[in-house]
Formats: structure tokens, sequence, C-alpha cells
């Protein structure tokens, strides 16, 4: 059925549909009213669902902890400075093999305060050992969180994910969402049946102390586990688009890349802005396309290298920085090429902090910039901060 | 012949790495004598992630749940939400942690749970400093006591403040059960844990844990200097419930200074320090009384 909402309705919606038993969460912006819809949900016995309100972000990561580990499936969402002060709880849920599923509203970090866009929240949280995907609209929103549930509870995989939604630009945004029946998604989502969770029949330990001995082979099955979560999003996708008929079947969804001379990869909402920039790039004759990179985590490495076969100048947008190094999605773009496509020019391009509108006419100055470097060959500068106010990037 | 009211069931098998003469250890088989195997505990970092034994090992018969350090009232918030959703209501949500682990790093995540009137029963192992850690001093460690981050040194620096009042603090919070047990009483141990398990709601029950290593004292003076603690009336045992306080056990007969002499981390205090401590317990102990019978009730 189609419907008008916001991102953080579309959210809400979605872990209505999956189910959810167990939804424990905290206040803070822009995530709000996706904790807000839902308190109003069970409220009103739209869904049958424990609601915790508890008194930190922290907690609440603890609380669904506990009670995946009961056999419920659990659900919160936050964004920030509540992502961070989650973090060391991130990487328990991950460790102890909890399939958490979780929209991150992304949101600077402070200082300076600010409220709006930008991915140094989630990249923050790369390494935890939870999946990590981005939504280009609100439609993926919801649709992502069905995927996720899937795919997290996979008993091959039993790993948290997040599902990234941009703060404000589409968790406050209205865009027309197909909002898919219940019934149908019982059949793509089935209930959470974990093999390991509490059994008084055989009283165990969870998340015990391991020594040097042993604690390296539970590393390495996480490890596996994200490999193997690869496969299994592909999988999940073949099977949502059978039963909704939308397609999620690519890690990185390419755009006009098939015959172009560069590429722009971009994660989250400006997608969809560097899709627009790229056509009017065609209408000029120019041939280039996007590649949106829909999972991060896991990272989709041969993904990485097929795009590196056929465009040999890739530009990377990223809306975060890694101090000392460059943005979050370059530094493993170009480590992805490198040792097998060594000769792929990769150029990163920082934008969008805090909340700074992405434009068109921005994508078209770095398709512009990326299609000057494959002619010439080199590259002058490896990352640039794109419409700095300071002018080192001219317009 | 006086009849035994500690059932015989062992929930703690043999095998477990505490130290000898760990006071938490023959505390948490008292509890789980009294709680049964319908019991889910959840545990922070703490002593217990170590004495419960090393994976693929573990000494207690019931499940057992860990997590990070301030986790232990969140967690217990998230154990019986997901109960309540599975329909189970027979099983008794434990949160078991130390002294740091509750009164310092793990308040906020306790209180949270007392205010969401999560159904679950708290119970502190209370061996007076971060002992897992080595020693050092938590917000439970005593007036003028040795840790070693209040080493005393040139400059005479012990713990320069009193344990935290943690009881009077929940009760504040809302809990609906309040206790303090000891591991020299263990029939009042295992009553009040029964007690608190039949009572829907937040509990907490304060234990004294003594600790051989921490304290410096020898393995087996365990239960004795936890009884000491009662009898000098440095520990007193009481309930708390429905706005009423009763004093579990009028015994408070001994000088604070043989508790005190008991012990290897006090073995510096002059004669003013351990007046001064002897002032602070009786006018502790005559405030706990008035209570006691301000509520109606006494032992």
């Amino acid at each position: 059925m189609l419907d008008l909402m916001t991102g953080n309705a579309a959210a809400a919606k979605g872990a209505m549909l999956a189910r959810v038993e167990v939804i424990a969460a905290y206040p803070i912006t822009p995530q709000t009213s996706i904790s807000e819809k839902l308190a109003e949900m069970v409220a009103n016995n739209e869904i049958a669902a424990k609601y915790i309100k508890v008194e930190s972000e922290h907690s609440a990561m603890a609380a669904l902890i506990g009670a995946s580990y009961v056999g419920a499936r659990t659900f919160t969402a936050t964004s920030s400075q509540g992502l961070a002060l989650m973090h060391e709880n991130l990487y328990w849920a991950a460790g102890a093999r909890r399939p958490i599923v979780m929209p991150v509203v992304s949101r600077a970090l402070g200082p300076p305060w600010n409220i709006w866009t930008d991915h140094m929240d989630v990249m923050g949280e790369r390494d935890t050992g939870w999946m990590q995907f981005f939504c280009e609209n609100n439609q993926e929103t919801l649709d992502l969180i069905l995927i996720a549930y899937r795919v997290a509870e996979d008993k091959e995989v039993m790993l948290p994910a997040m599902i990234i939604e941009d703060g404000f630009i589409l968790s406050h945004t209205f865009e027309k969402v197909d909002v898919p029946a219940i019934e149908e998604v019982d059949f793509f989502l089935h209930p959470f049946n974990p093999d390991v969770k509490v059994n008084f029949r055989k009283p165990r330990r969870y998340g015990s102390l391991v020594m040097p001995d042993w604690a390296m082979e539970f590393r390495y099955n996480n490890y596996l586990a994200m490999e193997k979560a690869k496969k299994k999003f592909l999988e999940a996708g073949v099977a949502f688009k059978k039963a909704f008929g939308r397609d999620y079947g690519d890690l990185v969804e390419l755009y006009r890349c098939e015959d172009a001379d560069v590429a722009l990869i971009v994660a989250g909402s400006a997608a969809g802005t560097a899709k627009v920039a790229a056509d009017r790039m065609r209408e000029r004759g120019r041939k280039v396309g996007v590649a949106k990179l829909r999972v991060f985590r896991p990272f989709p490495t041969e993904e990485m290298l097929r795009l590196g076969e056929v465009v040999r100048t890739i530009g990377v947008f990223d809306r975060s920085y890694t101090y000392g190094q460059g943005g979050a999605i370059y530094g493993e773009v170009r480590n992805a090429l490198f040792p097998l496509a060594p000769d792929v020019r990769v150029k990163g391009y920082i934008g969008g902090l805090g909340g700074r509108d992405v434009t068109e006419a921005e994508f078209e100055k770095m398709y512009d910039d990326l299609l000057m470097i494959a002619r010439n060959g080199s590259m002058q500068k490896d990352v640039e901060w794109v419409a700095l106010k300071d002018g080192s990037w001219r317009w | 012949m006086p009849r035994f009211t500690i059932p015989k069931d062992e929930y703690l098998s043999k095998g477990h790495s505490g130290c000898a003469g760990c006071g938490a250890t023959l505390l948490a088989r008292f509890c789980l004598k009294a709680l049964g195997p319908k019991t889910i505990i959840n545990s922070p970092a703490c002593c217990w992630s170590v004495v419960q034994g090393v994976w693929p090992r573990a000494a207690l018969k019931v499940p057992v749940i860990d997590h990070a350090f301030e986790c232990t009232g969140a967690v217990s918030s998230g154990i019986r939400a997901a109960l309540d959703i599975k329909g189970m209501d027979d099983i008794t949500v434990v949160g078991w942690a130390g002294d740091g682990g509750t009164v310092d790093i793990g308040l906020q995540s306790l209180s949270g749970a007392i205010d969401r009137r999560t159904d679950f029963l708290y119970i502190m192992y209370d061996n007076e400093a971060y002992m897992n850690t080595g020693i050092q001093c938590s917000g439970c460690t005593p007036l003028y006591a040795w840790t070693n981050t209040t080493p005393g040194g040139v400059r005479q620096e012990w713990k320069d403040v009193g344990k935290k009042r943690i009881m009077d603090m929940l009760v504040a919070n809302g809990i609906a059960y309040g206790a303090t047990v000891s591991i020299a009483y263990p029939e009042d141990l295992v009553a009040k844990v029964k007690k608190a398990k039949s009572i829907r709601g937040p509990k907490f029950i304060h234990a004294l844990s003594s600790c051989p290593p921490g304290w410096k004292i020898p393995s087996a003076k365990s239960v004795e200097v936890a009884r000491l603690a009662t009898q000098a009336g440095v520990f007193p045992l009481f309930e708390y419930e429905n706005g009423a306080y009763t004093l579990s056990k009028d015994v408070k007969t001994k000088p604070v200074e043989e508790y005190l002499m008991s012990q290897g981390r006090f073995k510096h205090l002059t004669p003013a320090m351990i007046a001064d401590i002897q002032t602070k317990v009786d006018e502790e102990y005559a405030v706990l009384k008035a209570k006691c019978q301000g509520a109606g009730a006494s032992a």
C-alpha cells in the first residue's frame, strides 16, 4: 500500500512489520520520532512488543543484549552521541552474536553542537562487528530493516545490523513509501528462533571468560560470519525481490557505470543527488556513473574490484573524515583496489559534514575533476574538501 | 535438635575459581539454594567473571549472562521484558554484581531499572573495593581503609569518607524490598533471598562479602570477620519493605576495634581514627534503630 511518510516513520513501520518483541530506546535528535512512534504503536496495541524506557543509549543496547539471549527479536534506534555512548555494548552485541537491528539516524558528533547529518558517528563504529547498510531514501529504510533481520538472524550469520538513514534529509522528509502487508512480510521473515538462547534444562554461561588459548577462535568465527553475510545479503535480496518486487540484489548498486569513464562512490541520501548529476553530465555527453554503496560492512571488496575493471577513474564522496587519513570509505576503496588493481585512480572528496547541503552542482564539479584526472592520467591531490568557505575548492 | 532451614540443593559446582575463603562464593552458594533452578543470573565485570570458571566450564547450574561493567540494571530490564513477551512468568531475574559495579559505575542503570519497576532481584556482593582488578578503592570502601589507591604513604592518605549509603539511595529510588545479609548468618540470608524472590518489583540485597586477599585476613577467618562486622554494628542486618524497617539481629555487642584489628587493611589505624569510626558506627546504628522503632517493628 502506498503511503506518504518520513524516514523515521518508515523505520518504525519496518520494526512493526518485522514484529519486533523488545524495544529499548532513549531520545536523541534526529532519531527521537522513531522511538516515539513505536511507543505509540505499543500503547495502542498495534504491535505486541515490550517497550523499555531506558535511561541511556548504553543501557538500551545492554537491555537488548539481555532480551535477545532470552530469544526475543530486538530493536532500538539512535544517532550521534547516543551511538558513541553505545560503543562498548556494540562490541558486546556483535561478540555475543545477538542479531539486534538498529536504525542509526546519522548525525554529526560534537563539538561544536550540530544535530544535522554526516557519517562521522557511523564510521566511528565500523570496527565493532556490526553490519552496516546505507539507505538512499525512505523506501530503502523500511525495506532494509526487513532484509537486515533476515540476514542478521540467519544461523550462519548471527550478527547485529545498523540501518543508516541520513538525519533530517531522510528522517524528517516525507516521501512515497510502498508499505508491504504484514502477512506478506511474515513469509519473507520468519520468527526469531536462535540456537543459542537461555535454556533451563541445559544451563550455560553466555559471554564467559575465554583464555588466550581459545579467544582468537571466537574472533575468527565473527570474521567468518561477516564474510558469510555478503552471500546471505544477496540471497535475501533475491527473496525480497520475489516477494515485493523491489531490487536489493547488490551490495553496491551501479548506476550508468557500464560504459563510464569515471564513477563516484556515494553512500546514503547523497547517492540520489549524485544520480541526478550523472544524468545531467550524460546529457552533455560525459560518460559518468554512480556506484551506490549500500553495504559498507561487510565491505564489498569483490564488487569494488569489478567496478575497477570497468571504470578506471573513481571518486569517493565521504560524509566523514578519518583524521590523519582521509574519508572512511575512500580509505577502504583504495584498500580494496590496490592489491589487484593498483592502476585505478581513486580520489577522495569530503563534503556534507554537519548537515552541509550537497548539491547537484557540486557533484558535477566532482565529475569534471574526475574527467580531467582520467584525461591527464594523474591527479594532484588525493583528497579534497569540497565547497569549503576558505576557497580551497574554487567554484 | 535445631531444624535446618537451608535447602540441601546445590547450584554451585565444585571447581570454581574463587579464592580460598571467598565470601562472595559462599554467598552465591546460599543465594542459589534460596533461588532455585528457575533463575537467570546476569553479571558484569567483577570477581564473578572469573570465579564462575573459564570457558567451556561453568560453575553455576543456572543460566548466566555476562555483560559489560555498568549494565546490570539494564540487562535485567531486558531479560525481564523478553520473559514477559514470551510468557515465562515463573523465572527469577537476578543481577549479581560487586560493590564497584553497583554503587559506582553501575549506579545509573540500577537506578533506571528501579525506576522502570523491573521485576528483578539485585544482589550486591560487597567486598568493599575493586577486588578483581587488585584492591582499588570503591564507593563502598570504608573510612580509613587501606587499598592500592588509598595507600597511605607519607601523606597518610587512606579512604577519606565512609561507604556510600546505597540502601538509603535505593529506598528513595523506590525499591519494593531491601535487605542486608551476611555470610555469617546463613539462615537469615536464605530467608531474605526467598522473601525477595516472592515479591514483585525491584528488590535489592546488600551482602557483606569478606575478601581474604583484599581485607588482609586469613582464609579461615572469612566467616568470623563477617560475623564481627555485624556484632560490632559496622554491618547491621535489617530489612526494608513497604516503608518500614526491621532490624533482623540486634547483636551489636562488640567494639569496632575488635573488627578493625582483625584485618590487615586497618592495621595502620591510630586510636583517634578508631575512636572516630566508633562514634560514627554508634550514631548510624542509633539512626537505624530509631527507623526500625519508628516503623513499629524491631527484633
